[in-house]
């Protein structure tokens, strides 16, 4: 089986409870040996999507492959996925190697010992093999887990919030330690998350979800430099976002009056489609400076800001802007030493380099995808 | 489960400062249980020993003298030792069958059942609204010469044509097992319904399918149901003399009946405290194999 592409391809997808859609007409292709991951927040449809690969929802339409192979219908065990779950799902009336080894004995496998063994030394439990899971810390549990799935070689392995449970600290630690195994091992990870630091992190390929459906897909940095919609734009870390009216599409630069300055954008980084649209543009990448004085032309200057805030980070220092229009437009400065901070009250002009904004469509809310500090944990 | 957890905090000795304290309360927590018990359950048995060793010559009316006569238990046993036979046979296959038939149905109910799961409890308790003694005369009903269960059997030629089910074995069986199904299904549905669903969704990720799921991970993790289920139903069923009086024939009695005869009828107060104190080390010393065997204390 090894010699056709093990690709997972989903086509079509979609999952009805009821009169809620919770996945939508879904089709992706996540090559074989990455690291993907569905980003999206709670209720987006992305842990259904998990579990209808693992077999543990029945899609109402659509298809899911495994290179060549279909297992929309195939039952849970009898597919090559394996699932790492949000709260483990250890058995709690096993040891840690009765757990790691459970897959490979169901299978019948005859040198299970030897290879349970060195998963768990992989995983660095060779110590607490004994013991039962209580006994373990949530960090160990955790790799119990990734153990347990990762020594049955799936073709594809599912990660459902693997590290939702852990503290920031150990969080860190677990995505790299994550990272490092899905390298070494170079078995496809589709990574089930909310949060877009953890996607961003460890995935090559994120696919954003959002109500059933995704709503882009790419690399973190293409995702993050240059959304398509709003929703994205907000998730994915912070963005500015300006109502403006196109005056000029025509050009490799499209022109638009944003609240009544002249501003110029990109033509491929237009996802717009009306005569209005949303100018967006990421905090950390403006430039206050005193007026007068920008570093950039003028077709990427705005005028008359006002600083309303100050807040100073240590690394940075993030300032409100009140803008003439009754807007407050965030900005990030480095704290390079470079000039002193700006203080409450002082005038500004922003500016950015023009490939950095990003316009798009007007129809759409500009707080999609935003999320209070709760929704974030 | 509170031994064999490595301690991992340096600071040990602190720790168990606070433990002792707080064991120290817990003692006085106990008093009030273990006073009422001393007064209704020590007290009562050290009575009944000292009764099982009467003079058995003695009688109702001239009273009885305590002789240490231990004899008493070798009559005993020789007498009456087919009764407790016979008890423990009754009691087991009551025991067995309520297992195969409770355990499924507390599947059902923890697993299955939905939103008619608390419904479908109250049903499970329901019969015990009614007393125990109607309920095992209305079985007598059921299974009468001329009632429709033995009509039944009789029209399929499961029973011969004059064939009966009252007043044999397997109606005091039948009965023992509908009065204790209860004792066997409620204890064996509070162990299944905390069975944490995404275990057998683990397992079936790994392999199993439905079935080895089940004997790997949801039948373990319900022992601990199956071993009180299986002691509240064999424990009661072994001293049950209702069943055996109403449904069965002395041919079919249990040592309950036994005990009943010779205490409210016979007056003979040693033989009963014997046979009692008999069956009660018995079925002690059955219940520690039993749980000895079955390792309750490792499973959570």
């Amino acid at each position: 089986m090894a010699e056709t592409s093990q690709d997972l391809h989903l086509e079509s997808l979609t999952k009805r409870f009821g009169d809620f859609t919770a996945v939508r007409d879904l089709t992706l292709t996540v090559p074989s040996g990455s690291f993907f991951a569905l980003l999206g927040p709670s209720g987006c449809g992305k842990t259904t999507t998990l579990r209808m690969v693992a077999g543990l929802e029945d899609p109402t339409q659509g298809r899911i492959l495994i290179g060549e192979q279909d297992i929309t219908r195939l039952r849970p065990y009898k597919r090559p996925v394996n699932t790492v779950f949000q709260s483990y799902a250890l058995f709690p009336h096993l040891t840690i190697f009765e757990n790691v080894a459970f897959g490979l004995r169901r299978r019948g496998i005859k040198d299970y010992k030897q290879k349970t063994h060195d998963m768990i030394d992989l995983v660095q439990l060779g110590p607490y093999a004994g013991r039962k899971p209580a006994q373990l810390s949530g960090g160990q549990q955790q790799r119990v887990a990734l153990g347990r799935a990762l020594i049955n070689e799936p073709g594809v392995l599912l990660l459902d919030e693997p590290l939702g449970a852990l503290d920031l600290k150990l969080r860190r630690q677990m995505q790299i330690e994550l990272k490092r195994i899905q390298t070494e091992i170079e078995v496809t990870f589709v990574h089930v998350t909310h949060d877009q630091e953890e996607a961003m992190t460890m995935a090559d390929t994120i696919a954003v979800m959002n109500q059933g459906v995704i709503e882009q897909m790419g690399a973190p940095d293409d995702l993050y430099e240059n959304p398509v919609t709003t929703f994205v734009a907000n998730f994915l870390g912070q963005s500015n976002l300006i109502m403006t009216d196109i005056i000029d599409g025509s050009g490799a630069e499209v022109v638009v009056d944003c609240q009544g300055q002249k501003i110029g954008v990109t033509s491929e980084r237009c996802h717009a489609q009306g005569r209005k649209a949303w100018l967006g543009i990421r905090p950390e990448k403006i430039f206050a400076s005193q007026v007068g004085e920008s570093e950039h032309t003028d077709s990427n200057v705005l005028r008359g800001g006002r600083i309303s805030d100050v807040s100073f980070i240590g690394v940075s220092t993030q300032y409100l802007v009140a803008m003439p229009w009754e807007q407050e437009l965030m900005v990030f400065e480095q704290n390079t030493g470079r000039r002193p901070l700006f203080k409450n009250g002082d005038n500004v002009d922003l500016s950015w380099s023009s490939e950095h904004a990003f316009l798009l469509d007007a129809d759409q809310d500009a707080h999609a995808g935003m999320m209070t500090p709760e929704d974030r944990e | 489960m509170s031994h064999g957890v490595p301690s991992a905090a340096p600071d040990t000795a602190a720790v168990d400062g606070a433990t002792a304290r707080r064991r120290g309360w817990g003692w006085l927590l106990l008093v009030p249980g273990m006073l009422y018990l001393g007064v209704f359950f020590v007290f009562p048995t050290v009575q009944l020993f000292l009764t099982s060793l009467y003079d058995p010559s003695g009688n109702y009316f001239t009273g009885y003298t305590l002789t240490w006569h231990f004899a008493n238990y070798l009559d005993a046993i020789r007498d009456t030792w087919h009764l407790f036979v016979r008890s423990f046979i009754y009691a087991g296959i009551t025991t067995g069958v309520c297992l195969l038939l409770g355990y499924p149905l507390a599947y059902a109910i923890a697993f299955k059942a939905g939103r008619w799961k608390n419904f479908m409890l109250v049903l499970v308790i329901a019969p015990f609204f009614t007393s125990f003694l109607l309920r095992t005369i209305s079985w007598h009903t059921i299974l009468a010469d001329n009632g429709p269960v033995t009509d039944f059997l009789r029209t399929v030629h499961v029973l011969p044509h004059d064939g009966r089910l009252l007043a044999t074995s397997v109606a005091v069986i039948a009965g023992l097992i509908y009065n204790f199904m209860p004792f066997m299904t409620l204890p064996l549905f509070a162990s299944l319904d905390k069975v944490d669903h995404r275990l057998i969704e683990a397992a079936g990720d790994l392999y199993s399918s439905p079935f080895t799921g089940f004997r790997k991970v949801t039948l373990p993790l319900s022992l601990p149901g199956v071993v009180s289920g299986t002691l509240l139903t064999f424990i009661p069923a072994c001293g049950d003399y209702i069943n055996a009086e109403i449904l069965g024939t002395p041919k079919q009695y249990m040592v309950g009946n036994r005990i009943q005869a010779a205490f409210l009828t016979e007056h003979n107060y040693p033989l009963a405290a014997t046979l009692s104190l008999i069956l009660m080390v018995i079925v002690v010393l059955m219940v520690i194999v039993y749980v000895r065997r079955v390792g309750t204390e490792e499973l959570l």
